[in-house]
């Protein structure tokens, strides 16, 4: 069990004057896992690598239960990293690979033996120990890496993209999989991912990372209901946004004034954001944070129906579950309501 | 049908490696051999009996070849490792003169680099001597053994290494458990080219050894010259015995699976 801090790790590569990770503070606590989460060549292998110990930071700290590792070299850190293409060595026997850190650790034979078989049970993969890497498939190469990450009983534990190179039924094994180990085993894990629902779905608290540079830190459903920035409430899947003035609890814009009692800003220029399973349908025009609009299409989902709606020239997506909600035709006028406990405000930008 | 052709092609590469031997075991057991005869007049093993008397000066040309051809390939092999690794794997500053300068000896005929260096040989005492010798094949053969390796490593994945390190292995037990066996096969090929080019050497040594260092080689030519042909056949085939045992004993390093360039390849 290690508590991991990350403080302010910086990496600016050599051959580049714009760092590739800026300034990135993190703190998880003992045998808890967070993601990484941020579109491709935001900084987050960089992170990982640091952590790792086979990249020096450029300046900043990496502290395991308080003290500095940067002065440990990888092999004796403790944290391990499973790279995001498995990296089984293919001249070795998938058992060979699992027992690796063990047998560096100078452990006897014998007992490496047996733990290699508790690992292989543990990944689900027991009886493939004789085989070679490249007789396996992806998911289950995958779960060999695991293993062998596992067997050394890491302080911390990294996985790069574990669930990327993976199709769609055997992503949710793996992901529930290394769920179920992690907390079992208890092991500081830092998950990283470009998938916001992957991050949601495992995460105790995600950092979202743009070029670099942390957005927000922060448990999984904060990022839906209060995210700190547009850009990270598009990236969690933010429809519906519009532009205004907010003060003293009120969003004034093109559309009408809105309560909102909800902000990320005291006042100034700001964006109304609601997500499109709050916004309410009706026909009457009474009550407040309520506007006309007109149906332009819509999609029926299976469980819900989605329409795309027109309000002069603004547009807004909506989401109306298929069993409760009559079908409003396209083309057909209706007013929508934005609940004022639904409304978030952004800063602008 | 599969088989016919496997047959044909076995029956092929026999004729094609044994038939030159045929011509040099039948001189090596002649005494007589004139022109329009198809096989030797008069039979004998004299050339063999005199070969293997110690005062022919097999014995110790073999001794010196040998070593003369291992200590290059060691060296060779221990340079072309790094070196084939900063070509192939990483970027820097100068890189490219780097590369011209590794090519070159292939281009450079090597009497032109030897005249060359002759003049400062002599000056240093390194000319007439062992070491002399060994530092002329080196040229040629850390040139091809740095070309193989940069083949390897540029085809290699050192994230493998990465990997290693993260798990527990310190730096030489990372190079002994995860680089050593990627890049062995490559080593093997590497080796094999530093040892058949020294191996096969007779100007350079000429030059250099100024005819205090005889090589088998040197040997061989001698007698070739003297046209004793009898001799010069069965020094022929002593020649290249260790230089098929070589072979041989690499030849599963040079296609297939087992293949140099197969490296650590990609990853995936
Ligand atoms: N060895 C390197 N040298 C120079 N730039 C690098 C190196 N590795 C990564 N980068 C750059 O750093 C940025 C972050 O890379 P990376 O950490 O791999 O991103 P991610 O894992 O989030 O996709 C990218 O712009 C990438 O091009
Ligand atoms: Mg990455």
């Amino acid at each position: 069990m290690t508590h991991l801090v990350l403080n302010e790790l910086s990496q600016t590569y050599s051959n580049t004057d714009k760092p590739a990770l800026d300034r990135l503070n993190l703190d998880i606590k003992s045998g808890m896992l967070n993601a990484l989460l941020g579109p491709s060549g935001c900084g987050k292998t960089t992170a990982m690598k640091m952590i790792a110990g086979i990249l020096t930071p450029t300046s900043g700290d990496i502290l395991f239960d308080g003290k500095s590792v940067l002065a440990i070299p990888a092999e004796r850190r403790g944290a391990v990293m499973v790279f995001q293409n498995y990296l089984l060595f293919p001249y070795m026997s998938v058992g060979e690979n699992v027992g690796f850190g063990l047998k560096m650790a100078r452990m006897n034979k014998a007992t490496i033996e047996k733990k290699v078989l508790e690992m292989l049970e543990l990944v689900q993969l027991p009886g493939v120990q004789n085989r070679k890497p490249s007789q396996l498939s992806g998911g289950q190469q995958q779960r060999i890496a695991l293993a062998r990450a596992l067997i050394v009983e890491p302080k911390v534990l990294l996985l790069d993209e574990p669930l990327s190179n993976l199709d769609a039924h055997l992503r949710d094994e793996m992901r529930e999989l290394i769920r179920d180990i992690q907390r079992k085993m208890g092991i500081t894990t830092v998950f990283v991912t470009h998938d916001q629902e992957e991050a949601v779905m495992l995460a105790d608290k995600i950092a979202l990372i743009f070029e670099g540079v942390l957005q927000q830190y922060d448990e999984p459903d904060v990022f839906y209901n209060q995210p700190g920035s547009l850009r990270a409430a598009k990236f969690f899947g933010g429809v519906n946004f519009l532009d205004g003035e907010y003060a003293a609890n009120q969003m004034t814009t093109e559309l009408g004034t809105f309560s909102a009692p909800r902000s990320s800003l005291d006042t100034g220029p700001g964006v109304l954001s609601i997500r499109p399973e709050d916004i309410e349908f009706g026909t009457t025009n009474d009550g407040d944070n309520t506007i006309s609009a007109r149906v332009n299409s819509h999609v029926y989902v299976g469980t819900y129906t989605k329409y795309k709606i027109d309000v002069n020239d603004f547009r807004f997506e909506v989401i109306a579950e298929a069993n409760t909600k009559e079908s409003f035709p396209d083309g057909s006028n209706v007013t929508i309501r934005f609940p004022a406990d639904k409304i978030w405000i952004l800063p602008k930008g | 049908m599969n088989r016919i052709i496997r047959w044909f092609a076995m029956t092929m590469i026999i004729i094609w490696v044994v038939a030159p031997f045929i011509p040099l075991w039948l001189w090596s057991f002649s005494l007589r051999w004139r022109f329009p005869n198809l096989l030797p007049e008069v039979w004998s093993p004299r050339a063999w009996l005199y070969l293997l008397k110690p005062s022919s000066g097999v014995l110790d040309a073999t001794i010196d070849s040998l070593v003369i051809a291992v200590v290059v390939t060691v060296v060779s092999v221990a340079i072309a490792i790094p070196a084939g690794r900063a070509l192939g794997l990483y970027r820097f500053r100068g890189k490219r003169f780097m590369e011209f300068l590794i090519l070159a000896p292939t281009i450079i005929p090597g009497l032109a680099s030897v005249f060359g260096v002759h003049g400062l040989f002599l000056r240093y005492h390194l000319a007439n001597s062992l070491v002399g010798v060994i530092l002329v094949h080196l040229i040629s053969s850390v040139t091809y053994a740095t070309m193989v390796m940069w083949g390897v490593f540029s085809n290699y994945n050192p994230e493998f290494e990465e990997q290693g390190r993260v798990l527990g292995a310190n730096p030489i037990r990372n190079f002994r458990y995860v680089t050593w066996p990627a890049i062995f096969p490559g080593i093997v090929v590497a080796a094999l080219f530093s040892f058949l080019l020294s191996w096969y050497q007779y100007l350079l040594t000429l030059i250099i050894g100024g005819g205090k260092v005889q090589t088998l080689a040197m040997l061989l030519f001698n007698f070739a010259r003297s046209g004793d042909r009898p001799v010069a056949g069965a020094l022929s085939i002593i020649f290249m015995i260790p230089a098929l045992i070589v072979l041989f004993v690499t030849s599963r390093y040079l296609t297939g699976e087992n293949a140099a360039v197969s490296g650590l390849g990609g990853g995936r």
